[in-house]
């Protein structure tokens, strides 16, 4: 009898400070899938200030961006968030692929070099970060390697893992694909740049949290 | 001309992760198509990106990386312990990693049944190279 009211207690204090302690969120996935977008629209709802600059140009977050003390709350509860923003994680990075959007030659090479030093960057957070929402471009095909090394690893560090399947208010995007890709995680698709199913996401992360 | 060079699992076994991850650099930067036995563990894959972003340069401007295995059979437990005692004895050789230079490897194209193998069309010859494994 005492043992069970010992348990009872103890997760009661476990239950307690696991509410107001402020979680590592971790935004990982391609380049352009929308990582920093999610960021933003997370911040934006909670905070009222952006994480950082979005474009069409891929690579555009060269360097983690963290902000702290995002205060989500959700039917009655509330957590607190450090939500770490990092650069999209890629095998290449060629500075000719940022010259076809316009951009001078030193240019390109300075983003080329920055982005090589972001990817690095984002891979010594892994172990850094306490839950992961990995961004995937609904629209795009989910069976990549980076993805499928992005989710390895997670695993391997026994970190909770919610699949986000980005924009879903493209005509390609296919939310079934991505699931199937990934039986053993949930996946929420949503529009982040819309704001799009943003309630389902909170749900789905609280559900993640409490795990 | 396009090389392909297969790495057995024993030229691997006795290397640690680091080194593993500079040899098979070595010769995708030779602009050869490493196909090695087994597969690398999440923490040399992510090890062999960022290696990979270290030696980005003009003539070296990354990877193209799949891996493929056998899918974690759901069979009865005894076949289950003896593939994993057979993995504690000889290593784990199932699966096979494809590692190509960017320069040469266009995109590898992997859906649940199969994989594709885009190389970058030489400049007097339009041709596209496919290999495809089921």
């Amino acid at each position: 009898m005492i043992r069970i009211i010992r348990d009872f207690i103890k997760r009661m204090i476990h239950q307690l400070f696991q509410t107001k302690k402020k979680i590592k969120l971790g935004f990982y996935g391609p380049p352009n899938a929308g990582k920093t977008t999610l960021a933003n629209r997370i911040s934006k709802d909670w905070l009222g200030e952006e994480v950082g600059s979005v474009s069409k140009i891929p690579h555009e977050t060269r360097s983690v961006s963290v902000k702290e003390a995002v205060v989500i709350k959700h039917k009655g509860k509330e957590m607190g968030f450090t939500l770490v923003d990092t650069p999209g994680i890629a095998t290449k990075i060629d500075y000719e692929e940022f010259m076809k959007f316009k951009m001078k030659e030193t240019e390109a090479k300075k983003r080329a070099k920055e982005a090589t030093e972001g990817v690095i960057e984002a891979i010594k957070w892994l172990d850094d970060v306490d839950c992961v929402c990995v961004v995937l471009d609904s629209a795009e095909n989910p069976y990549s390697q980076v993805n499928i090394t992005i989710i390895g690893n997670l695993a391997a560090r026994d970190i909770p893992v919610l699949i986000v399947a980005n924009k879903i208010d493209l005509k390609r995007s296919n939310i079934k694909k991505v699931e199937a890709a990934f039986p053993q995680y949930e996946v929420v698709g949503i529009s982040a740049m819309k704001g799009k199913n943003m309630e389902e996401f909170y749900e789905s992360l609280f559900r993640l949290i409490k795990k | 001309m396009l090389t392909l060079q297969y790495v057995q699992y024993a030229d691997l076994e006795n290397m640690n992760s680091s080194q593993k991850i500079k040899h098979l650099l070595s010769i995708v930067e030779e602009g050869k198509i490493v196909l090695m036995q087994g597969r690398l563990t999440p923490e040399e894959e992510t090890g062999l990106i960022k290696e990979t972003m270290i030696r980005i340069k003009k003539a070296f401007k990354g990877i193209q990386l799949c891996t493929i295995y056998p899918a974690e059979s759901s069979g009865h437990l005894f076949g289950k312990m003896r593939k994993e005692l057979a993995k504690i004895l000889v290593g784990n050789q199932e699966g096979l990693t494809i590692i190509g230079p960017d320069s040469i490897v266009k995109e590898i194209r992997r859906d649940p049944s199969k994989i594709q193998l885009l190389t970058i069309d030489a400049p007097n010859k339009p041709s596209k190279k496919r290999r495809s494994r089921k």
